[in-house]
């Protein structure tokens, strides 16, 4: 397996010139393995109030009935289904990074899918309790799967994307709940294997007893290769059901082909910029510099432009197909959006989502921490607005002027968003706490090819192109956690 | 006879450890097993191990999974109970598609998984065979039947040679069970 050596010209993927595979499980289970931080605390117990909140929230929209959220008859989807749709959007980054850059080879997909992937279950979650909760009678949830009605012998009606989109998130979930635990099971026996007493018991139980023998290891790979090959259609067909709950309705405004490819883009986009929120902070708290490096923060700024982009010019077509298409509905619904009561909302949208990104281009913000943390922030609170814009600015004006209405926030809509973000970051810091927020195995193999001392001994040994040499060593400034004395000499 | 059972060659490369394999081997000795932290690619071939069927199997549960759907839908909307929805046809294929799509990656990760956790013997609260607590950590251990091979010291050898941090001799299989 690593009898050959990679490239030179390739931009290390674990930087360090002392790293051993006992180092990489140390580093990767010390906050697993050690009480946790003053950090975690604060940012546990931030979470854990959110959490409450939503617990609050929803707890009271059970008791009241959804009349205690802003709805209004005119406008009967608001808060609610932007917030299901923007962390369903979130979740897709996991998934794209642990089945798509699998399937591309993208070794560097390595050190970020494990906590991708956790962050797709939780924003799935997160995602499923608006839908339950905007049920209004959630005892009867069990209404949306395929049951005769009242148990007599009506059906589900199975042409309505209401109930494709039962299928799709429910599939997505448990499809990445496997992929995500059956890759967790080797890091699971790390742990059991390192621990005593009872933490060895229970981690044994969860360890589904792999003791990481050949044909196992064979087996695991090709289970791996084929769920990343079935989960890629997956990704694309959950957010593409998700935009066809508005596509394949009449109202001016969601009736557009492009919608599944532009919800998808969105949803990468969005979820890329959550990975790099929560990453940044984590491989500081944490101290995993060595293995989320600023490759990895660059790479996924790219993705960043690159998915940014594509949703500018859904943008630009939908706004142009509205007056192009002679419909003067859909022409004043776009009218209405952009200079209408809620300019402000899709201003606030095209500034963050289209315009804030493009900073990304300049190298300097691309690799700064800081800016990047903000954009991601940014780029999260656009796609917010974006799914805010249409359906909000859709709905409040129909085609009975008469009708006509605006949208105001409860404060249990305001507490149920914010509950939900509580509720995410609570679960995401009790993942880092129990769980290796890296893939150990996954990072390991990589050790021996991609890593900055597997290069250094190459250059080391002589025989490489100057030239080459000299690229690599200029690639390597950008690097925070590469100390630069060592190439100083070279 | 001695009552050791395993001799287990403890090396901290998994070069030197595909390096060892071939030194036993090319001595004719028996290998049991290998337990490395992570994947090691080309040990399947020298070890001789079948390529596996998975992928078969999947792709009979994904049919499985699309048979399934149109069934229940077809079966429902079509069979059982007819909605009249604006004059359009019952029987509308294409709104099928998406459900019988999901339900073919939901029948095929769960058959794939739960085939392989079977045919592995992975499953919650299994008792972790393990026999070098460290092969999940950073060794990679080959081990090798002491019953079966009575040629002790040579297998030390043989090991050591090839670069093996340490040989132990195990009296137990597993050293994992309390």
């Amino acid at each position: 397996m690593s009898g050959h050596n990679e490239s030179i010209l390739r931009e290390p993927l674990i930087t360090g010139t002392h790293i051993t595979y006992a180092k990489i499980t140390n580093d990767i289970l010390l906050p697993v393995e050690n009480k946790p931080n003053r950090a975690w605390w604060i940012g546990f117990i931030a979470a854990l109030c959110g959490a409450t909140l939503w617990v609050v929230a929803v707890s009271y929209t059970f008791w009241f009935g959804i009349g205690s959220w802003g709805l209004n008859k005119t406008v009967g989807w608001a808060w609610d289904i932007t917030g299901f749709v923007w962390w369903v959007g979130i979740g897709h980054a996991g998934t794209l990074i642990s089945a798509v850059l699998l399937l591309f080879r993208q070794n560097w997909r390595n050190s970020i899918n494990r906590s991708a992937e956790a962050m797709t279950i939780f924003a799935v979650i997160c995602a499923a309790t608006y839908v339950v909760s905007h049920m209004g009678r959630p005892w009867l949830a069990y209404w949306v799967l395929p049951l005769p009605n009242q148990f007599g012998s009506l059906w589900v009606n199975f042409n309505s994307p209401l109930v494709w989109d039962m299928f799709a998130i429910s599939t997505y979930f448990s499809v990445s709940l496997l992929f995500w635990y059956t890759g967790l099971l080797p890091d699971i026996a790390t742990i059991r294997d390192r621990a005593t007493g009872l933490r060895r018991r229970i981690y044994s139980i969860f360890s589904f007893g792999w003791n990481g023998n050949v044909k196992t290891w064979q087996r695991f790979e090709t289970v791996s290769l084929i769920l990343a090959g079935i989960s890629t259609p997956l990704v694309l067909s959950v957010h593409t059901i998700v935009s066809m709950d508005f596509a394949t309705s009449v109202i001016p405004g969601w009736h557009t082909t492009i919608f599944p490819p532009y919800f998808v883009a969105g949803a990468i986009f969005s979820g890329f910029a959550m990975v790099l929120t929560l990453l940044l902070v984590a491989r500081k708290v944490l101290g995993l510099e060595n293995y989320i490096t600023m490759f990895h923060i660059e790479s996924m700024n790219k993705i960043i432009i690159l998915t940014g982009s594509i949703v500018g010019v859904a943008y630009i077509t939908e706004f142009f197909i509205a007056w192009y298409s002679g419909s003067e509905y859909e022409a004043y619904a776009f009218i209405n959006r952009s200079t209408g009561p809620y300019w402000w909302a899709y201003w606030m949208m095209m500034t963050c989502n289209v315009i804030s990104p493009q900073l990304l281009w300049f190298k300097k913000i691309r690799l700064s921490i800081p800016a990047t943390w903000i954009l991601s922030i940014v780029v999260n609170i656009g796609m917010w607005f974006e799914r805010f814009v249409i359906i909000v600015t859709s709905l409040h004006r129909d085609y009975l002027p008469s009708s006509w209405a605006m949208f105001y926030p409860t404060w249990v809509d305001v507490s149920v968003f914010v509950g939900s973000i509580g509720v995410f970051f609570t679960l995401f810091l009790l993942f880092l706490r129990v769980l290796p927020s890296i893939a150990i195995a996954e990072v390991k193999l990589l050790l021996k090819t991609s890593s900055e001392q597997a290069k250094l001994a190459q250059i080391k040994e002589g025989h490489l192109d100057k030239v080459h040499v000299k690229e690599y060593v200029e690639s390597l400034e950008k690097f925070d956690s590469v100390k630069q004395e060592e190439y100083a000499k070279i | 006879m001695s009552n050791i059972k395993y001799i287990l060659g403890s090396f901290g490369d998994p070069d030197e450890m595909m390096h060892g394999i071939e030194k036993l081997q090319e001595n004719n000795i028996k290998i049991h097993d290998v337990y490395t932290p992570m994947p090691i690619h080309g040990i399947e071939a020298k070890l001789g191990i079948k390529r596996s069927r998975l992928d078969i199997l999947a792709f009979f549960c994904g049919i499985t999974g699309t048979v399934s759907a149109f069934a229940l839908i077809y079966l429902t909307s079509v069979v059982d109970w007819r909605n009249n929805i604006g004059g359009k046809p019952s029987f509308a294929l294409p709104d099928f598609i998406p459900i019988m799509f999901e339900l073919t990656i939901l029948f095929t990760a769960f058959g794939l998984v739960g085939s392989y956790y079977a045919s592995t013997h992975l499953f919650p609260g299994r008792a972790p065979r393990v026999m070098d607590l460290r092969a999940t950590d950073d060794r990679f251990i080959i081990a090798v039947d002491a019953q079966e091979n009575a040629e002790h010291s040579k297998i030390d050898g043989l090991l050591k040679e090839a670069g093996a941090i340490e040989v132990k001799h195990n009296e137990r299989k597993y050293i994992s069970y309390e």
